[in-house]
């Protein structure tokens, strides 16, 4: 029986959800393993402080203790590594001091672990933790993005390696060409602003449990992550020296990830160390609190941008001067985030022949700032299409206008900060974007709001991302310390049913149906014929995981490079049982044909003939029928599209009502329609979140998170939020791998914070208003402008 | 010093021991090992643990375990008919994609059951308002109001 075709494509109802929605979920915290015992980490209450003395001697006889690690136990391995080298533009290297695994002799952050109690039950783990005892020496803390640099008194530095708090100053461009560019505008536009730092805040916080078996002399380490691979190469080569094969990482269902859950954090690592000693699982759930402190932050950049413009609205030049937090210790790839992720996004969808970013990164004393979704592309979509707005503003010309007028049309396009664009059509996107969002009608929209008192206003971005974050030669160049392929295998049973085991790993972007469509219509037989294996260190063969937007560009390609090797392997059979050559066989439907004759066999004949080879082409073949594949693109892809938000604001509140959000993206081919909007609305949310409510604050003075909660910091709610008008264009498919996908995760956070503000800088008349646009914030602007 | 509890948990009765400060929803997650109930928060904003206790949507994670001596109890596992239909709010929130990582959905579903039941929600707005009290951070919410009102229609078929 042939299977239907065309899962491609086709709005499949995901296969996941069966268990999502009936509680049969497994996350990390959903485990307990026999003999189960609880870890707790007492956290630094100061921002900065040296250690003077920790005594655990009473803890340690608390009822049910089991043990307590505190830095003395990790001084003997190594720090949780940093995945990339940025050198400075004097060529020295960043500065990279160590990360330690529990804290050694001195505190840099609210949050910072100082030990570990382990304990029959998590109320005598904590019990246990107020008992220890540590002597502070609390020191000045650095905190504030734009003034950490050269902030510190002698010694009293966040680290000592970098007195002046730098960690490095980087640059990329044309210095001389952007001044020279300068010198000729007609026009320049000046914007400073902030790219707020931001809370991830996956529903499920974070989690593991680590489980030594004695026996075996090998460790099993459930953890709530992105790339199960990458936590125990690093964990292993870098910190622990853990033989990599002594130890299997599990990422079972995770509750989302958004970057905070691709870093190696010091509290897995503790725990995997410490399970050798304690001889029993160690489980440990973050709090929400401790995840406010805990986690990797994302953004924190301060900024200035300037655009030289002609007298025609033609760009000459852009200069972009980057400060960017990294927070207290550089996270698992913090350094690439506001250099290689951010300053080469900063051509955008326009043919600017100049460009020169400078970025400078900072320690201070707050939690380390990582990857959060988007990843530096937010911050360079923001900064480029806040000032491109702002210049059409000060021109009175159409923002889509000049736009259009500076689009790139021509491909591949090589920009001035390192990419080469294979493929777009940005005005396609634009129309089909402002056609969507009704921009013909927004003047009357605007008239009938101002005649109830209200503002209304419109603004756009159009944004491009680079994803997939490869190939592995160009990032290994750029300062990248790991490979950026990804793995796939293909297990066909002797049935003709399949496996398919990926390093890619799903936390609600739904794999397991989208890959299994992407099979299901290379090899011709049914979805329920496949199953998705991901997430285990122990069945799946290497995998660089799930970020940057890149599983089904690079995962998925690893599948179909891996399918065809079987589909290949599949005609040298098939071509045996029906006596024809190889070269005649054509696979189509689910069937091997002799080519114009009406001689087949189906697939599962052919996989059954490959385990029972008794007729079987022994001189030519192996018996068995798996095979994998590791799939280094050549590009990077590039998604883009363009957004229009329009705003309603009360001018008495300062309140902003979103009353349209539109997104026209071109993603390339799209497997599963229904998953790839799902993916926009989740990323407006955020990028909407990003714009109007959220934001991570620390006291300037102390280094205290004032926002640690979900009664601080404010988190999109359904309330907050319009319905979305999403539409993926036709669009250009990816010209350089075999699906033409490029990827969808991460453009609603990148495309729709400048929209907002864009939107409501149009309302209000104003040149910039900062993000989060609360209504304070916009109440205070509207009043200033009023003036 | 623990305390005999006493209640209807998805239909059977079960009687545990609990210290008087145990939490329901540790209770239900820890105890009885039912952990399709989910703990997001600490200061229950979040809506994860969502649980009906006689009916009514609760947060568990603001409920002792002691208080629902006596009372019936539905969690997630509890909401599908016994022969594994889904309950229409689940159905509606598999057709309209209404679920991504899937962490905050039983808290979701179980809200959903009880603002359709008891406050009669159809329209777009009057679903926002009331998910308030239920944190998403992968839909946007986008799907999940269309799951809602789907369900909806569905409870009243």
């Amino acid at each position: 029986m042939n299977a239907r075709q065309g899962f491609i494509g086709s709005s499949v109802e995901r296969r996941e959800d069966g268990r999502f929605l009936t509680g049969k979920g497994q996350y990390t915290d959903d485990i307990t393993l026999p003999g189960q015992t609880y870890a707790y980490f007492l956290r630094s209450p100061y921002a900065h402080a040296r250690i003077k003395s920790l005594s655990t001697t009473e803890a340690a006889k608390a009822p049910g203790v089991l043990g307590i690690f505190t830095g003395e136990h990790f001084k003997a391995v190594g720090g949780l590594p940093c995945g990339w080298l940025i050198n400075s533009l004097d060529g020295s290297p960043m500065k990279e001091p160590k990360h330690p695994v529990l804290a050694d002799g001195k505190v840099r952050y609210v949050g910072d672990r100082v030990a570990m109690v382990v304990a029959e039950t998590l109320d005598q783990a904590k019990a246990a933790a107020e008992l220890i005892e540590v002597d502070y020496d609390e020191l000045p803390a650095v905190v504030n993005t734009a003034k950490a640099a050269g902030a510190s008194a002698p010694g009293q530095s966040v680290h000592d390696e970098a007195p002046d708090n730098r960690c490095y100053h980087w640059g990329i461009g044309d210095k001389d060409g952007t001044e020279a560019a300068f010198a000729q505008a007609a026009h320049i536009t000046t914007l400073t602003f902030r790219n707020n730092r931001l809370v991830p805040n996956a529903m499920e916080p974070r989690a593991a449990n680590a489980y030594y078996d004695t026996n075996a002399d090998n460790y099993t380490l459930y953890v709530s992550n992105q790339n199960p691979h990458v936590e125990r190469l690093l964990m292993c080569a870098f910190v622990l020296g853990i033989p990599e094969h002594k130890l299997r990482v599990v990422a079972p269902d995770v509750g989302g990830g958004f970057g905070s859950k691709i870093y190696l954090y010091g509290e897995e690592t503790a725990m995997v160390f410490a399970s050798k000693q304690i001889k029993r699982p160690i489980k440990w759930t973050c709090d929400r609190s401790e995840a406010f402190l805990s986690d990797a932050h994302g953004r924190d950049h301060v900024s200035t941008a300037k655009l030289a413009l002609d007298k025609d609205g033609n760009f000459l030049a852009l200069r972009a001067d980057t400060t960017a937090n990294i927070g207290a210790y550089l996270s698992t790839f913090a350094s690439c985030v506001p250099t290689i992720l951010h300053a080469t996004l900063l051509a955008g969808q326009y043919k600017t022949p100049k460009i020169w970013c400078e970025v400078t990164a900072v320690f201070t004393n707050t939690a380390p700032v990582d990857a959060y979704r988007g990843a530096g592309r937010p911050e360079a979509t923001y900064l480029l299409e806040r000032i491109v707005e702002t210049a059409a503003h000060e021109l009175g010309v159409n923002p889509a206008e000049l736009r259009r007028r500076n689009f790139i049309t021509t491909f591949p396009y090589a920009t001035p900060v390192g990419l080469t664009y294979d493929t777009g059509d940005y005005d396609a996107t634009m129309r089909r974007a402002i056609e969507l969002a009704d921009v013909a009608g927004f003047a009357a929209r605007k008239a009938a709001s101002a005649a109830k008192g209200l503002k209304r206003g419109l603004g756009y971005s159009a944004y491009i991302e680079a994803c997939g974050i490869a190939p592995s030669s160009v990032a290994g160049a750029l300062g990248a310390r790991a490979g950026l392929f990804e793995a796939g295998e293909v297990r066909v049973h002797p049935t003709g049913k399949v496996t398919i085991f990926t390093g890619s790993h799903s936390h609600g972007q739904g794999h397991e149906t989208t890959f299994a469509q992407v099979v299901a219509d290379k090899l011709g037989i049914p979805m329920d014929d496949i199953v998705i294996e991901h997430g285990d260190t122990g069945k799946v063969l290497f995998g660089m995981g799930t970020y940057g937007s890149r599983s089904l560009a690079v995962g998925g390609t690893a599948i179909v490079k891996a399918v065809d090797k079987i589909i290949a392997k599949g005609k040298k059979i098939a071509a045996h049982l029906l006596e024809a050559a190889d070269t005649d066989i054509v696979f189509e439907g689910g069937e091997f044909k002799v080519a114009g004759t009406d001689k087949k066999v189906p697939f599962a004949a052919v996989s059954l003939t490959a385990y029972v080879p008794h007729n079987f082409p022994h001189d030519k073949l192996e018996p068995g029928l798996n095979e994998n594949a590791f799939y280094d693109p050549s590009n990077f892809t590039y998604p883009a599209g363009t957004y229009i938000c329009e705003v309603e604001i009360d001018p008495a509140t300062g309140h902003t009502r979103i009353d349209r959000m539109t997104a026209c993206d071109d993603f390339g081919n799209v497997i599963n329609p229904m998953i790839v909007e799902g993916q926009v609305h989740g990323g407006l949310a955020q990028g909407i979140g990003q714009a109007l409510l959220e934001h991570g604050v620390y006291d300037d003075e102390t280094g205290q998170l004032l926002t640690g909660s979900y009664m601080d910091y404010a988190m999109p709610r359904a309330d907050d939020l319009p319905s979305f008008t999403v539409e993926t264009a036709k669009g250009t498919p990816c010209t350089h791998n075999p699906l033409g996908v490029k990827g969808c995760g991460e453009a609603g956070a990148i495309g729709s914070p400048p929209a907002v503000i864009n939107a409501i800088c149009d309302a209000l008349g104003v040149k910039d208003v900062p993000m989060p646009a609360t209504p304070y914030t916009v109440w205070k602007a509207a009043n200033a402008a009023a003036r | 010093m623990g305390m005999q509890i006493t209640l209807t948990v998805n239909g059977e009765s079960v009687t545990r021991e609990a210290e008087p400060n145990t939490l329901l929803v540790t209770f239900i997650r820890e105890t009885l090992r039912l952990t399709g109930t989910h703990v997001g928060c600490d200061t229950s904003q979040c809506g994860a643990c969502t649980v009906h206790v006689d009916g009514r949507a609760v947060k568990s994670c603001g409920m002792l375990a002691a208080q629902a001596q006596g009372k019936s109890v539905t969690t997630i596992e509890g909401l599908a008919a016994a022969d594994g239909t889904l309950h229409p709010m689940q159905a509606a929130f598999r057709t309209c994609h209404g679920l991504q990582c899937g962490f905050c959905t039983p808290g979701m579903v179980m809200s959903a059951v009880d603002l359709v039941q008891h406050h009669g929600c159809s329209n777009e707005q009057q679903v926002r308002e009331a998910l308030e009290g239920n944190i998403c951070r992968c839909t946007g919410y986008h799907n999940i109001v269309k799951a809602v009102q789907l369900g909806a229609a569905g409870m009243k078929a």
